[in-house]
This record gives structure tokens, C-alpha cells and sequence, in this order.
């Protein structure tokens, strides 16, 4: 019997942008069991709803994740607004899915520069985070910051964007979009990194649907699952198609978010070309939350839930989030099973690990 | 041989443009309007209501009204611009979102601003009370 030995892997590994730690029992080179312990950072942000008035729980939302933090703030608001039974101007509807798929993009090239990082392709990943910081810049134009935007509040907008700039970001939304396929012709078409992650973390799409994965992970593995087309938001005016793939490896993955990048660059341009001219950015917002709902949105790491119960006083009840990360934690369980030692950044990094989202 | 090569002409492109970063200490950092950089208060205009320490989310905002002296804790600042869109003071509000960031500070304080109590006008004098009308 070959010898059984346990590697800890995290919470402190380079690959790792946020603490994980897995317990990977090994047989020689092979990894048998991965045992997953979350917890380092968990900040108690589901308790702060009974300090916290509900409209201010939008700042605190927003501030669960770094990276996909205006989408946070879209699920609680939905939530809320549901239960408040408040309807959303169509211009602050159309707003937040420009910045929404924005935050997508620039998501999705974050992530592609950290994996061509976490297999040694130092020059895309610099490529990548150029790309990138072309988006952030529209952001910090638009809404007034790079990474927390603060333009979400109950009953719509904070921030409007005039028709000049809308006119000069869709130009520069050429740029971007010119620069960006210079790096997906890379991930696409180059052999190292065809190489490296083919075959590499396999998840069936009946695994998939049994273990519940979310996100691009589910749709790399054949299922079209995408929560933007329950229509929630201002989706309903929004035409799209889930992008597929079905391998299910690594590499799918990757091909998926390199797609829905460019699928993102169309629904941005339908959202500005459907908003109406003028118009009110929100809704009056008056008495407070009774009631429950369950919110689901799509993020750029795939389908967040929130669930928000008022009681009829200004503190809520209950709130309560899922994040993907989360839900992608079985599946990564289950890919690391059987695989080498040396696959397993590679695949770790494949889910897209959004840590700080999942302890909350 | 041409799979490999494929990032070669994003790489040799690059080595004939200029650094994409900004050299900042050289040139100055590009804020746009919207940029939320640091709260700044116009003490000459602030009327020490304090709604703005009531609606401020982390409590970084005290107002002292016997004092006269309003402060605020960059440190808790999270740059929400709440306390802005509660100043009541009009046309022009007291409090305002500057693009460039807050100077540096070497002790851990709060920021103060002195403002100038105004006294309540003093109540005209009180009208001789109306003879009450015969019923």
C-alpha cells in the first residue's frame, strides 16, 4: 500500500490571493481527499443588519467582495425593493446593468491575469491587468471609484451618467474591446496554456448539477445555467445566450469567462443604446421593509442569493447571503480528487476563489 | 511552432510603445470630477445642524455645537458622500467631495474645523398680547 501522507495547502500560498486552506491527503503524487476549512476571515456582516438602517446595508453589501462589489449591492437592493414593492426607473435599471456587465469584464480580466500568473505566464498576466485598468478607469469616471463604487441605493441610482460620456466610453469601449482580443487570442490559441490546463480538474455535468456548482464552473461543464436569464433587474430588455462549453476542464473555464468578456462588451452596448433619454435615476422610497424574498443574481463568479426579511421597523430582520464561491466548494472538493499534486493551484485558481464573499 | 509564439506580437509591439503605467511621483496622478477623493468642509457656510454626523454609516463625523468645531476621522471615512447629499445648507452646500486625496497625516487624529457659532437672532419683542375680545 503506497504511503499515505497530509500536505497542507493554505492558507498562505502564492497562488492564493485570499486565505483557503485545504488538507490534501496524498498517495505518493496523487491527491485522494481534499478537506476544505474556511473561516480566517469571517467578519460577522450578516449580524450588522440589526445596527444598521437597511438603506445603509447597501454600503455594507457592497463592501462584502472587492471585486464583484456593485453586483453585491444589486442583489440586496433587489431584495429589498421586492418586499418594498418599489418600481425602478427604467434609466437606473439600464445604468445598473452597464456597470454590472463593466464589473464582469473587469472581473473576468482579473481572473485571467491571475491564472496565466498561477502558471507562470508572467507577460499576460501584466496584459491582462493593462486591459483591465482601461475599465477601471471608465469606472472611476462614471461612478467616482476604482474598485467600491457606491452608485447603488434602494429605489435606484446615485450617479447618472450625461450622453457625452456615454458617447466616449462606447469609444473607448472600442479600444478596450480592440486591446482585449489581442490577450484572448492568446487563451485561446496558444499551446502552453491548451497544454497545461486540458484535462486538468475534470467535473461531469452530472457532478455539476449534483454538487451544485454555479458560475462559469457550472457552464464549463455543459450546463446552461445563468441567472440573468430569469430576466431579474433590467435584464428583461437584455437579449443573451449562456455561453457553453463542455469539456469540463480548466481550459472550458477558462474559455468560457474569455467569451462572456466579449458577451459583456455586447450587452453593454445594448444597455446604453436601450436606456431612454432623461428621465428619473430613482424612486421615492418611503416606510419600511415587511416581508421576505429571496434575491438571485448573477455575478461574475456566478449566482449570488440573498435573502432579506424585514419586520416593518428600519433594521431588518434577517439577511442572509450565498455566495458563489461557496457553492463552488463541493465541486472543487470534487475535482481534486484523483489529481496530481502539482494540478492543484491550477485548479483551485479555476473556480475563481472569491474568499472574503464566502466567510462574509 | 506558431501556437507558441502567439503572445511574441502583443510582447514585440509593447517594447515600441512608452510604459503604459503613469510615472506618478514625476507626474501627477489623473483624478477624474467624479472621483471621490476626501470630504472637505466649507466652515464658513456650515451651520452646525449635524445631520450630517447622524447620517454619516460608520460615525466618523463629530459636531460639537456649544464648541463650535466639527470633525471628522479619515480613518472611518468610507467615502460614501452621504454626509454631502444630507447637508441642508443652500444654494451651495457646506460640505463638498474633493477628486484629490486628503493630505498625509502623521498622527492618528481627527481633522477639525472651527466654525463660528451663530447665536440665534434674538426673538423680537413680544407683541402686546391681543385683548381677548369680550364675549
Amino acid at each position: 500500500m503506497p504511503n499515505r501522507t497530509v500536505i497542507p495547502f493554505g492558507p498562505h500560498h502564492p497562488v492564493l490571493p485570499e486565505p483557503i486552506h485545504l488538507d490534501l491527503v496524498l498517495e505518493d503524487e496523487k491527491v485522494v481527499e481534499a478537506i476544505p476549512n474556511v473561516g480566517f476571515i469571517h467578519r460577522g456582516l450578516e449580524l450588522l443588519c440589526e445596527k444598521k438602517p437597511f438603506q445603509d446595508m447597501v454600503l455594507v453589501a457592497e463592501r462584502i467582495c472587492g471585486i464583484c462589489s456593485l453586483v453585491h449591492g444589486i442583489g440586496f437592493v433587489n431584495g429589498v425593493e421586492k418586499i418594498m414593492n418599489i418600481q425602478v426607473p427604467e434609466r437606473a435599471e439600464m445604468l445598473r446593468v452597464f456597470w454590472s456587465e463593466l464589473s464582469r469584464v473587469h472581473s473576468h480580466l482579473l481572473w485571467l491575469g491571475l491564472a496565466a500568473d498561477g502558471i507562470g505566464f508572467e507577460s499576460l498576466f501584466m496584459h491582462s491587468w493593462r486591459v483591465r485598468e482601461l475599465v477601471l478607469d471608465i469606472f472611476e469616471e462614471t461612478t467616482g471609484g476604482r474598485v467600491i463604487f457606491d452608485a447603488i441605493k434602494v429605489g435606484g441610482v446615485k450617479k447618472n451618467i450625461n450622453k457625452e460620456t456615454l458617447d466616449r466610453i462606447l469609444k473607448q469601449l472600442e479600444k478596450v474591446e480592440e486591446e482585449y482580443r489581442q490577450i484572448a487570442d492568446v487563451f485561446v490559441n496558444d499551446f502552453t496554456i491548451a497544454h497545461r490546463w486540458s484535462g486538468v480538474g475534470l467535473l461531469t455535468k452530472e457532478q455539476a448539477i449534483t454538487l451544485g456548482a454555479v458560475g462559469p464552473t457550472a457552464r464549463a461543464s455543459g450546463l446552461a445555467m445563468d441567472t440573468r436569464m430569469i430576466k431579474y433587474g433590467g435584464y428583461d430588455k437584455i437579449t443573451m445566450e449562456p455561453i457553453v462549453e463542455t469539456a469540463g476542464d480548466c481550459y472550458a473555464r477558462a474559455l468560457v469567462r474569455v467569451r462572456e468578456v466579449y458577451q459583456s462588451f455586447d450587452q453593454i452596448r445594448q444597455a446604453i443604446s436601450k436606456m431612454p433619454e432623461g428621465g428619473e435615476t430613482e424612486a421615492k422610497v418611503t416606510g419600511f421593509p415587511t416581508g421576505e424574498y429571496f434575491s438571485r443574481v448573477e455575478q461574475p463568479r456566478g449566482e449570488v442569493i440573498y435573502y432579506v426579511k424585514g419586520n416593518g421597523t428600519k433594521y431588518l430582520e434577517r439577511f442572509r447571503v450565498r455566495t458563489p464561491t461557496f457553492a463552488n466548494i463541493p465541486p472543487l472538493v470534487q475535482m481534486l480528487a484523483g489529481c496530481d499534486l502539482a494540478d492543484v493551484p491550477a485548479i483551485v485558481l479555476a473556480i475563481d476563489p472569491c474568499i472574503s464573499c464566502t466567510e462574509r | 511552432m506558431s501556437d507558441i509564439l502567439k503572445m511574441c506580437k502583443t510582447v514585440v509591439s509593447s517594447l515600441r510603445k512608452k510604459p503604459f503605467c503613469q510615472m506618478y511621483p514625476f507626474k501627477p496622478a489623473k483624478f477624474y470630477d467624479h472621483t471621490r477623493g476626501h470630504i472637505k468642509l466649507d466652515a464658513s457656510k456650515c451651520i452646525l445642524c449635524s445631520l450630517c454626523a447622524k447620517r454619516c454609516p460608520t460615525g466618523a463625523i463629530e459636531v460639537d455645537r456649544v464648541k463650535g468645531s466639527w470633525q471628522i476621522n479619515r480613518y472611518k471615512c468610507i467615502m460614501c458622500i452621504e454626509c454631502v447629499v444630507a447637508c441642508p445648507v443652500k444654494p451651495v452646500k457646506a460640505l463638498a467631495v474633493e477628486n484629490q486625496y486628503a493630505p498625509p497625516m502623521a498622527k492618528m487624529e481627527m481633522e477639525m474645523f472651527d466654525v463660528e457659532v451663530k447665536k440665534p437672532a434674538p426673538k423680537p419683542a413680544a407683541a402686546p398680547a391681543a385683548s381677548t375680545p369680550a364675549e
